[in-house]
């Protein structure tokens, strides 16, 4: 939208858009730049400044064998988390948007999962999931051992997993509940007068007008499940049993900050950041075609 | 609901009502894990009721986790990365939608594009930055040689350095940078008509006073829809806090005080007094959104469309 009403003023803008300006520069791209130097430079070990390695970084962290394991299973994490917390929020969408009497009481509790911190859930989860505590744990009284999160990984990413799935499920709800209440209730009840019962009308109508949304938070929820899964696992299995719930950023924070390996930790860095980015695109790529109703 | 159904409408509450378990039954269990004593939450299986030492619990995790200076930092945190946030967000806003000038759109990509990569992935440099906040100047002092020819002038060396470790300027100022806020007030102010500016300037009112006058007591919803979402995420933090505290007496907040709640492998199974704790940390948001709901849900389906 090209405004005719404009203020002229040569220094006014820059007093109010500087702040932010210098905040953005200092503490976003400057470390990024930094990023990039690191990852294609290597600090030589008597000091005397960083020497210039080419892709020597990026070729170390991808003969690793170790970092292709946390890459897919970071992807399997992704993809599960976001799968799962999408499908409970949809279903629990599609009912809502039928609102019956009293349905905003359930809709407002449904979207309390979001205020909560990733860590106070992960200790939550980790008390309700711990072999030796009398929730999930009560299952090893009848067959002993048969559930221990501590020990066994596949156990210990479940439970990660079914945590940051939860966690999602208020602002996946959010959205697909207004997706749902945009489409014009003239079409829903065309659909009726033609004897569309409401599952077919829910799987021939009310989803393909809602894709767009769908894509969109297809997209954010693969971004978090990709960066905001550090505070779950740091409160419920530092990465452990043995490396089985080591994603990409535990594995970024560990190199960086426990390893000091300010290369490989910038190159892995790299890495994710282009991961996000080309989700990001596709996402404005998409934005472009809507969904029209008319 | 376009046709009667009663069938269907009992499908329909009972699929709520299960939503309604699977949202609830963790906090349910946390307020009643929260509330019993040692004996009862260690029980196996639990019995999945109320007890009464709810109040002991907190009290006993209060004291373990240091939670009251903890919450005071908190609250200073949260409410000063939420202010922070909205005072830059909307003057940035209303400098690119209301300025003529020929870096607008630059600034508002600059602004923009800080969104796509989150402080998680590229936590490491930006640590590095916040130990000394001046680096980046005193980079830009050497490259022009201006730190030379000071040095060979005055014989003084020019040394800038701030270091954000450990002092609340550190924990608020990296955060306060926000594409997502500055985004959602462009939003807003773009649907103001030409009209009201044209208004304005011919009463005579300057860019600030309509700023104040006009723009602010307009964008009041929308104020407050990002308040919320910015409290409940400045709260949340976790990892950067982590960080940027080696001093956690006096500098930590509550969320990273949870883990130090957490029993230890082989100490007393006291899962009620962490429970306690986890509540009394993830209450301060959940009343926030609880009572915000209304004026948040518009906020985020406006920011992120």
């Amino acid at each position: 939208m090209e405004r005719r009403a404009f203020y002229r003023n040569p220094v006014l803008p820059w007093l109010l858009i500087g702040p932010q300006l210098l905040l953005v520069l200092v503490f976003f791209y400057w470390p990024t730049s930094q990023a990039l130097y690191w990852a294609f430079t290597l600090e030589q070990p008597w000091g005397g400044g960083n020497s210039w390695v080419w892709l020597d970084n990026f070729i170390a962290i991808f003969r690793d064998r170790e970092y292709w394991a946390t890459v897919v299973r970071s992807a399997f994490y992704a993809m599960c988390t976001t799968g799962l917390s999408m499908a409970v929020a949809l279903f629990l969408a599609c009912f809502v948007d039928r609102s019956l009497k009293g349905t905003k009481l359930f809709q407002s509790v449904y979207v309390w999962p979001y205020a909560i911190a990733a860590p106070a859930a992960g200790v939550a989860f980790r008390f309700i999931f711990a072999p030796q505590s009398g929730i999930i744990g009560s299952i090893n009284q009848i067959w002993p051992g048969i559930w221990d999160p501590s020990t066994n990984g596949v156990h210990a990413l479940a439970m990660i997993i079914i945590c940051h799935a939860w966690l999602g499920i208020g602002y996946n709800f959010i959205f697909f509940l207004a997706a749902l209440q945009m489409i014009p209730r003239s079409i829903t009840e065309a659909g009726a007068m033609d004897g569309a019962r409401p599952l077919r009308r829910m799987f021939d109508l009310q989803l393909p007008l809602i894709a767009p949304t769908v894509f969109f938070l297809l997209i954010m929820n693969l971004i978090s499940s990709f960066t905001d899964s550090f505070g779950l696992i740091d409160t419920m299995t530092e990465g452990g049993p043995v490396g089985s719930t080591e994603v990409m950023v535990y594995r970024l924070f560990i190199d960086g900050f426990r390893g000091l390996d300010y290369s490989g930790a910038a190159a892995q860095s790299i890495v994710l950041m282009l991961l996000v980015i080309a989700l990001t695109f596709v996402q404005f790529k998409w934005v472009e075609k809507r969904v029209h109703y008319n | 609901m376009i046709e009667r159904s009663p069938i269907f409408n009992i499908v329909t509450y009972a699929a709520m009502t299960l939503g309604l378990l699977v949202v609830l039954v963790p906090f349910w269990i946390v307020v009643v894990a929260g509330s019993q004593s040692l004996q009862e939450v260690s029980r196996v299986p639990i019995v999945l009721w109320p007890s009464s030492h709810l109040w002991e619990n907190i009290q006993a995790a209060w004291l373990r986790a240091d939670l009251g200076p903890k919450m005071i930092n908190s609250f200073i945190v949260a409410i000063g990365v939420t202010a922070g946030k909205i005072i830059l967000a909307s003057i940035s806003a209303f400098a690119i939608v209301f300025f003529d000038f020929k870096a607008r759109m630059v600034c508002f990509w600059l602004i923009f594009i800080t969104l796509m990569l989150p402080l998680e992935v590229r936590i490491v440099p930006t640590y590095a930055i916040a130990a000394n906040a001046l680096l980046p100047f005193q980079f830009v002092l050497d490259t022009l040689g201006i730190t030379g020819l000071v040095q060979a002038v005055t014989s003084v060396r020019i040394g800038l350095e701030w270091n954000l470790l450990n002092s609340y300027t550190g924990l608020i100022l990296p955060l306060v940078a926000t594409a997502t806020g500055t985004f959602l007030y462009r939003q807003f102010f773009m649907t103001i008509p030409d009209e009201l500016i044209e208004a304005s300037k011919m009463d005579g009112a300057s860019p600030v006073r309509f700023f104040f006058d006009v723009l602010l007591p307009l964008s009041r919803t929308n104020m407050l829809a990002l308040a919320t979402i910015m409290f409940v995420s400045s709260w949340n933090q976790y990892l950067w806090p982590l960080l940027i505290t080696t001093d956690r007496a006096n500098y930590g907040t509550v969320v990273m005080q949870l883990k130090a709640l957490i029993p230890t492998q082989n100490g007393t199974p006291d899962w009620n007094v962490t429970m306690a704790g986890a509540l009394i940390i993830m209450l301060p948001p959940l009343l926030v959104v609880a009572l915000m709901q209304r004026w948040f849900v518009r906020g985020l389906i406006t920011r992120d469309k």
